[in-house]
């Protein structure tokens, strides 16, 4: 069949491509762990770095393993419109936070250090 | 009834249906995952401060399980890539590899959870909270099992860090569970208890959102556990009938099991790290 991924020869050189990616991902699983006990004084700093390692092992697999570097167009399609419906999901999420006016007020208040502190009895 | 285009490809897509079917329903579950997700940064960024508990789940564990994850991810494009190659027998080995996988991760998902139903807060009247363990680690209670079980008083072992308390500097051992072990048991008057309850999605916001979203992840699991370990064993007759046809069945088993992991690399880091 008329399929990118059929000759054996390509599929071969791709398996060292596939155990790079398996490094890779296992590199970034360390490096978010190693960032968690790295202390950052902002937490949007620690959220975006997580959430950036993330990213890059999910485009990895989705690339490589799920073959999306050489899919066909069909594929690209589908993933056009759930890429636009997951960010305007994820839009409209971000946007009512800042519209709901109780939620924004906690945004605004300090964090932890001003919290109602839990008293911890021994 | 013939099937069509289970291996040739479709003139409109140039692809066999199987691989466009496979793809509108990942669609899907990116689109019921996100709302997943959607909800957890409104319920997150809405949480009063000093609510939103923070290292109550075993880090190691969790780096593991996703270390196992990752590991049966290669192992399933491996196993396509041999079949490819014409190597059954590789195929068999390297899908034997992935449910080996898929077991772990089930089984220490299931210790994760028991220790959580065993892990308890006590809210006492005087304002006063604790985490701890309930002597004899029993499992579900809740305010009304003390009265139904008629206990004057609970035999408690408080862990040495609450979580709405400022952390201490990570790593040092006092950051919950994972950290630093339990203090003395202490003895709690039930008349002192206002409420008590395990670390079930009833607890918290945190916990709800937490066995939502790992629970429904371990679904995904097991199915694509159930549908690898058919095509592995009575549904690999295919491949001497119709090889084109069973490697085909491995991509579309595969592509969705690299959805669960893909789903795995974002749970870890939010639920356990942020």
């Amino acid at each position: 069949m008329d399929d990118p991924h059929d000759d054996s020869q390509h599929i071969a050189r791709h398996v060292k491509v596939y155990l790079t990616v398996f490094i890779a991902l296992l590199i970034g699983t360390v490096l978010t762990v190693a960032m968690y006990y790295q202390h950052f004084e902002s937490v949007a700093v620690t959220v975006a770095i997580a959430v950036f390692i993330a990213t890059v092992k999910a485009s990895l697999v989705a690339g490589f393993f799920m073959h999306l570097v050489s899919e066909r167009k069909a594929i690209y399609a589908i993933l056009v419109f759930t890429v636009f419906f997951f960010t305007g999901l994820m839009a409209l999420t971000i946007w009512s936070m800042h519209d709901n006016p109780d939620m924004t007020e906690s945004l605004q208040r300090a964090p932890r250090a001003a919290a109602p502190a839990a008293q911890h009895v021994p | 009834m013939d099937i069509p285009y289970t291996t040739r490809l479709r003139e409109d897509t140039n692809l066999y249906n199987a691989k466009v079917g496979i793809w509108l329903f990942l669609a899907s579950e990116v689109m019921l995952f996100g709302a997943l997700f959607s909800s957890y940064i409104l319920l997150r960024v809405g949480a009063p401060p000093g609510t939103w508990p923070h290292g109550l789940l075993n880090i190691p564990i969790g780096t593991f399980n996703t270390a196992v994850l990752i590991t049966s991810s290669i192992t399933v494009v491996m196993s396509w890539a041999s079949l490819k190659m014409g190597n059954f027998g590789k195929f068999r080995l390297f899908q034997a590899i992935t449910l080996l996988c898929a077991l772990s991760f089930l089984t220490i998902k299931t210790f994760e959870y028991r220790d959580k139903f065993t892990h308890y807060e006590v809210w006492k009247t005087d304002g006063a909270r604790m985490t701890g363990h309930i002597e004899g680690t029993p499992w579900f209670w809740k305010t009304q099992t003390l009265k139904q079980k008629n206990l004057d008083q609970i035999s408690f072992h408080p862990d040495p860090h609450h979580y709405a308390e400022p952390r201490a500097p990570r790593g040092t051992g006092a950051g919950g569970e994972h950290g630093g072990g339990h203090l003395e048991a202490i003895t709690i008057p039930t008349a002192e208890i206002s409420r008590l309850s395990a670390f079930v999605p009833a607890h918290s916001t945190y916990f709800a959102v937490y066995f939502t979203m790992t629970a429904l992840h371990a679904l995904h699991v097991l199915g694509g556990a159930i549908v690898i370990g058919y095509l592995w064993g009575p549904g690999a007759k295919l491949w001497r009938t119709d090889p084109e046809r069973f490697t085909n069945r491995i991509e579309v088993s595969g592509l969705f099991w690299h959805f669960v992991d893909l789903v795995w690399i974002f749970l870890f880091p939010v639920l356990y790290l942020l």
